[in-house]
């Protein structure tokens, strides 16, 4: 069972819709728009601070030329203008963490960062983690250890996790634990992230020669 | 041939796993119809009055600004249907957003400005310019007492008002007594993805896709309100960043984006802020609870007397049912539960993970304790001697009850009987220790679900209701279910729900999905089965063919014959024959009879250890073992999350958590740094366990639901650990350091 | 936010100059407390000059033993930094008890030092604040309060300065070198911020377009034992209730200097400088300890729902001398 089919093919669900005789409207997932916001940009008034620039973005290894006002956040560039909606906004004021993403391999809140001011700089989300179809090993350790419920902290978390590894400081539970704080999770998975985390960490510190 | 393991009651992945760590999972904010504009809410700077000029014209001019939305330019609204429920009034708000200019809270919605992107819509709705004549609020509690109504009923199912026995004369001539007034602060369930819309017209019709865990419900809001046939109107949320009793029939951000997105002609996006969460989607509602009990002198409860006063808006009518369980947690002749409510110039507060339980226990267990101390007995001890054995309040047996062994086994796994009864007696180090433990409780609640099957040519399966999922595991658990009834392996079967399109299923809420839905599910499933049995039992080419119904079993994809495993026939084979692409059957479940019968209680027993440095007086929870008795636990992975979730969410409560309201009204912590939920550094130890016995008076699958369980008790496990670790009773939470100082 | 420009400096100079011209204009360092305060419209500003591109962010040693620490050295490098963790361990501490990991690793020291109060009134953008919107009112002293301080207080303002570092800071006798518009200053951290009095908008002796460069922390053997213990609701992400930072050096079992600096109680980083003379000369110890939580706390002017923090300040001293009393 793909959750990917369950959120995405509207076409199979229709079929199933008609096998049962349901009058639905079968109104079709709309399909994501274009990634580039320059098609339809609105138009500024001609003077006055805040144009929209060009910026490009280096998202996951990929290069995006978009053109954005300079207020417009790393956060809401990724979510609205690329409609690469892995990265969560919770608070929108970096006091919950589901924003995390990694900048030039360093965790930090993508709603506090200006779009604008990470041109030059790689950004990784939680798109990126994987590598093509082969999850990252968080990625497999947070679903073997159940480390979500309704995953909208996880790509934060994920994130999260990931900068944790790369500093390679947080050793025992409690210096995890610690590390992790800056994610807030509501569903109340911290037990199960503290294992997936120390699990991979664990098995990080195995593969080192 | 051995049977193959049923998919039930084992511990799987979930199924929606790899969307969620991949960020494929989509929210409703997180899709993308062509055209798509931001609405941002303006909300009110007063607590009460009314709005004497609402200036928009700075904001109109703002650049990328489409419309800006006031009461008097709001598209027509008419009042919310107020039939949602079985039976009562739902406890919410009736009257549309933007009905009129009165004020009745801080945070109310004043307008609404929708702009072609997200950050100009949010500058621009910083240009409006409200002007507010300011009338005297409601504030407190006590002030507003002499106000305070009573309530009947909690959403008309479960009584509020219980008598039986004479409380007073109990308490008069009792060996022990015990009375004292406890306090639970506003919460907020702050689920981490703020409510969410996105409105999208085509001619008369309006699709949502809306972070709704009731999609049929908030489709009758929506048709009611903009006065459109039910069929006209699609809810869709494949995924509910957390709700916790939030999100429920509808919120105002869904008939703001409706109406927004119908004035501009465009598709509209509206997502609450962090701080709007705060007055614009539901609360716990504070309470005063004041416990009387009295016992015999070794213990026997002889009267217990729990009453409520909690606050409502003055635009909803909710009450928190704290005294529900007092009518029946325990065995005692003589009872008085009672409610009271007043209306405070709030925002509306609304259902909250236990709602009623979570304050109520907190009361109810923290009087335990005391009564426990008084008596001179230990806390564990006192429970047992009190066990209910039968539902006193209505006279009944209960269904599958198995409190004593979640307390026998809690004793055992936490070391209970290490304990030295008196105060300040345990140390670690400079620390001091306190063990402290409580009853959990949450009624079994299960309304009528509708749910379909369909199995395919290829010997997969679909099955399909408008549950929703939000962390529950509904995708998993689900599917779990109807591969079980259908003899298929669970990765042979999907799950389709979040869908008001979908086969009708109650609100995910009062832990009832798996128990509701997946009764419908097992019984859709059963016909689906029967119709495969037909057609193989009736065709000729079939090796079942003539074979007695009842003579037959699924497994594997496979009708098999009971008597001669060797002779199967699968069901794609059955379906190729017979020319057809899949069968499919849809079905309802509702409780029986079995309602009258018995009365259902999940029950669990908490057990929770403090660590508290006497100086510097920060509570810090370094141990939690719970068991529980939630019926069959069909997914022992998921539901250990939800219980871990439940318990850590009572100990926000207990220590962290509180909504202040100043004395103006105003909600000066409304973001999640100053309302503190509990971070990942405020966990540790925590050891969950099921007794995990099937309830099978309660339906098929004899699971209960256990999303609300755990966190019942909590908050007196940890008041009754401090005292213990202390000395000092705290009655009033959150547990803050100034409090033990 | 309202809009702005966004432009990266291109070297110190340029930078001052570009916000020195105009009163619209402001650095922008890691963003955590500016874009925060931007979005909820209690900052406006026309232009904002990223100082991250400047070559600020470095750390180290000076002529006289001490640290120069770059005004764009990242918070987290900070906290890990091996001379600052050996040397001047309470600010690695109190660093470390800061905001969270991803904060830390955008937060600079540059603006460390110039973050705002976290007062609800202020924040809301609304409620009267003299720090927002001079002679409005404050709302804060008969609101709701907790958080607020109580030492260094005025009738205009009651708010809390946040920061964990600056009180480590302060506890070092650190030197705010900048570079405004007249040319080059270095400010002894104590002047650095400013009590409310009648005018809590002015936070900082810094003029307006004036940079911080960096942070200079003189050489200081007994900074070795210092310690920084910072008491709050949560285990963790949580600004702090009542904080201390402390250094304690004794000779032949007498206290020869000390150092107490309190957070989460004053109005700007509160330097405890009685309180650390009454210290000289004693014996360390319990009877010594508590005078000196005592004469910290003298003048306290708490309100409402604040009045816990004296007692809890006090017992935080205490403790916090008591650990570096007991440090090898
Ligand atoms: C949720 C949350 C929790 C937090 N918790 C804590 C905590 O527990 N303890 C704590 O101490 N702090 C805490 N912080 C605050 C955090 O430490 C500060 O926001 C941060 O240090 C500011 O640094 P910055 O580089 O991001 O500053 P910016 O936001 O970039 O700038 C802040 C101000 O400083 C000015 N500025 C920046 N650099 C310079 C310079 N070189 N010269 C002159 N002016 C300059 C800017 O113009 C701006 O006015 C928290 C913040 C958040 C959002
Ligand atoms: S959305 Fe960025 S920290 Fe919450
Ligand atoms: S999984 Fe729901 S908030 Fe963490």
């Amino acid at each position: 069972m793909s959750p990917d089919q369950d959120i995405d093919s509207a076409a199979d669900r229709r079929e199933f819709m008609e096998g049962v005789a349901v009058g639905g409207i079968g109104v079709a997932f709309a399909a994501a728009l274009p990634i580039t916001a320059t098609a339809d940009e609105p138009v500024p008034p001609a003077r006055g601070p805040g144009q929209p620039v060009p910026v490009k973005l280096n998202v996951n290894g990929t290069d995006h030329d978009l053109k954005l006002e300079p207020r417009v956040t790393l956060l809401d560039a990724l979510r609205e203008g690329l409609h690469l909606t892995g990265s969560k906004k919770g608070c929108d004021h970096g006091q919950c963490g589901a924003c995390t993403v990694l900048v030039d391999g360093r965790r930090v809140n993508s709603c506090l960062t200006l779009a604008v001011a990470t041109v030059g700089r790689k950004v990784q989300t939680v798109e990126g983690l994987a590598d093509g179809d082969v999850l990252h090993p968080l990625q497999l350790a947070f679903i073997k250890h159940d480390a979500f419920q309704c995953g909208y902290c996880t790509p934060g978390q994920l994130c999260s996790a990931a900068g944790l590894l790369k500093e390679g400081r947080a050793k025992s539970d409690d210096e995890i634990r610690e590390e992790m704080s800056g994610n807030i999770c509501r569903c109340g998975a911290y037990p199960n992230i503290l294992v997936a985390v120390r699990e991979v960490r664990q098995g990080a510190l195995k593969e080192k020669p | 041939m051995p049977e193959p393991r049923s998919p039930l009651g084992q511990p799987l992945d979930r199924a929606d796993g790899v969307a969620k760590v991949t960020g494929r999972a989509k929210y409703a904010a997180e899709f993308a119809p062509p055209d798509l504009a931001h609405a941002v809410v303006v909300t009110s700077t007063i607590t009460r009055g009314r709005v004497t000029a609402c200036d928009t014209a700075a904001a109109e001019k703002s650049p990328g600004v489409l419309a800006v939305i006031t009461p008097r330019t709001v598209p027509a609204m008419k009042a919310v249907p107020a039939d949602l429920l079985p039976k009562g009034r739902p406890p919410i708000e009736l009257r549309p957003p933007l009905a009129d200019e009165k004020v009745s809270h801080f945070g109310q919605a004043v307008a609404v400005v929708v702009a072609d992107t997200f950050e100009r819509a949010t500058a621009a709705a910083a240009r409006v310019r409200v002007t507010y004549q300011a009338d005297e609020p409601a504030l407190t509690l006590e002030e507003a007492e002499p106000t305070a109504f009573e309530a009947e009923t909690f959403v008309g199912r479960e009584d509020l008002k219980h008598r039986r026995g004479d409380v007073a004369r109990a308490l008069a001539g009792a060996a022990v007594k015990l009375e004292a007034v406890y306090r639970t602060p506003v919460e907020h369930h702050n689920p981490i993805e703020p409510a969410a819309t996105i409105a999208e017209w085509d001619g008369d019709s309006l699709t949502l896709h809306d972070s709704s865990r009731w999609v049929h419900a908030t489709r009758r809001v929506a048709a009611g309100v903009f006065g459109l046939s039910p069929e006209k109107v699609r809810v869709i949320c494949p995924f509910i960043g957390g709700a916790f009793g939030s999100k429920g029939f509808t919120w105002q951000q869904n008939l703001l984006a409706a109406a927004a997105a119908r004035h501009v002609k465009r598709p509209v996006k509206l997502v609450l802020t962090r701080q709007q969460m705060f007055t614009l989607a539901g609360r716990r509602p504070e309470t005063k609870q004041a416990v009387a009990l009295a016992a015999t002198k070794d213990g026997g409860l002889t009267a217990v007397r729990h009453a409520t006063m909690s606050e409502t808006s003055p635009l909803a009518d909710f009450v928190e049912p704290c005294g529900t369980l007092s009518k029946h947690l325990y065995s005692c002749p003589n009872v008085e539960v009672t409610h009271r409510v007043v209306r405070l110039n709030r925002s509306s507060p609304v259902f909250m993970r236990g709602p009623g339980e979570t304050p109520g226990s907190f009361a109810l267990e923290s009087a335990l304790d005391e009564l426990a101390v008084a008596a001179g007995i230990d806390p564990l001890v006192l429970r047992l001697k009190n066990h209910a054995d039968r539902d006193e309040e209505k006279d009944r047996p209960w269904s599958s009850k198995h409190l004593k062994e979640c307390y026998r086994r809690g004793d055992e796994r936490f070391g209970w009987a290490k304990r030295d009864p008196k105060p300040r007696s345990m140390r670690d180090g400079n620390l001091l220790v306190g063990w402290g433990m409580a009853t959990a409780a949450y009624p079994g609640i299960r309304m009528e679900a509708r749910a379909k099957v369909r199995v395919t040519a290829d010997g997969r399966a679909v099955a399909a209701s408008a549950a929703h999922e939000i962390g529950n595991g509904a995708y998993t658990v689900l599917a779990q279910i109807a591969a079980a009834a259908l003899g298929l392996p669970v990765d042979r079967v999907r799950f389709e729900l979040g869908d008001s399109d979908l086969p009708f299923a109650p609100a995910t809420g009062a832990s009832q999905t798996t128990a509701a839905v997946g009764s419908a599910v097992t019984a859709a499933a059963v016909e689906a089965m029967a119709k495969l049995v037909k057609l193989a039992t009736t065709d000729k080419a079939s090796p079942l063919f003539g074979i007695a119904v009842d003579q037959l079993a699924a497994r594997e994809g496979k009708l098999v014959s009971r008597a001669d495993g060797a002779k199967a026939d699968a069901f794609s084979d059955i379906l190729r024959r017979a020319k057809l692409k899949g069968v499919e059957a849809d079905a309802t479940a509702a409780p029986g009879e079995e309602k009258e019968k018995f009365s259902f209680l999940s029950t669990g027993a908490q057990f929770v250890e403090v660590k508290i440095d006497p100086d510097l007086p920060r509570v810090r929870v370094t141990r939690v073992v719970g068991v529980y008795d939630p019926g069959a636990v069909l997914n022992p992975k998921t539901a250990r999350s939800q219980m871990l979730g439940g318990i850590l969410m009572g100990l926000g409560a207990a220590l962290l958590e509180e909504t202040v309201y100043d004395g103006r009204g105003l909600v000066v912590n409304p973001d999640l740094a100053d309302y503190r939920l509990p971070v990942h550094a405020d966990t540790s130890d925590i050891d969950v366990s099921f007794v995990n016995e099937p309830d099978r008076h309660f339906n098929p699958v004899g699971a209960r639901g256990l999303g609300e369980l755990g966190i019942s008790g909590i908050g007196a496990a940890v008041a009754n650990a401090v005292f213990h670790a202390t000395g000092k009773r705290i009655r009033d939470l959150p547990i803050t350091p100034e409090k033990l100082l | 936010m309202t809009p702005f420009d966004y432009t990266r400096a291109e070297g110190s100079a340029a930078a001052v100059k570009q916000v020195s011209g105009s009163a619209k204009a402001t650095f922008l360092g890691g963003g955590t407390c500016l874009i925060d305060l931007m979005k909820l419209h209690v900052e406006n500003h026309d232009l904002l000059v990223d100082i991250t591109p400047l070559p600020l962010d470095r750390i180290e040693a000076t002529a006289g033993g001490g640290v120069r620490i770059g005004a764009n050295v990242r918070n987290s490098e900070l906290a890990h930094d091996a001379t600052i963790y050996k040397n001047y361990p309470a600010l690695s501490e109190a660093l470390l008890s800061g905001a969270s990991p991803q904060l830390r690793n955008m937060a600079t020291v540059g603006g460390n030092l110039m973050q705002r109060t976290r007062c609800p009134y202020f924040r809301n953008g609304f409620s009267p604040c003299n720090k927002r919107e001079p002679k409005s009112g404050c709302a804060a002293k008969d609101g709701y309060n907790r958080s607020h301080a109580v030492l260094g207080v005025s009738e205009h303002c009651i708010a809390t300065h946040p920061s964990d570092m600056c009180v480590a800071l302060i506890a070092f006798d650190a030197v705010v070198k900048t570079h405004g518009p007249k040319g080059e200053r270095a400010i002894p951290i104590t002047d650095f911020h400013l009590v409310p009095g009648d005018t809590p908008d002015r936070e900082t002796v810094l003029e307006h377009g004036e940079l911080i460069t960096a942070v200079e922390l003189p050489a200081a053997p007994w900074a070795m034992r210092s310690h920084y213990l910072k008491v709050r609701d949560r285990a963790s992400y949580e600004f702090a209730l009542a904080s201390a930072a402390v250094a304690l050096e004794v000779v032949d079992g007498v206290i020869k200097t000390a150092r107490v600096a309190l957070g989460g109680v004053a109005t700007k980083p509160w330097r405890a400088a009685d309180a650390e003379k009454s210290l000289v000369g004693q014996k360390p110890g319990a009877p010594a300890f508590a005078a000196t939580a005592e004469m910290a706390t003298k003048g306290v002017a708490p309100r409402q729902f604040n009045g816990f923090k004296v007692a809890l300040v006090r017992r935080v001293i205490v403790r916090a001398l008591e650990t570096v009393a007991a440090m090898k």
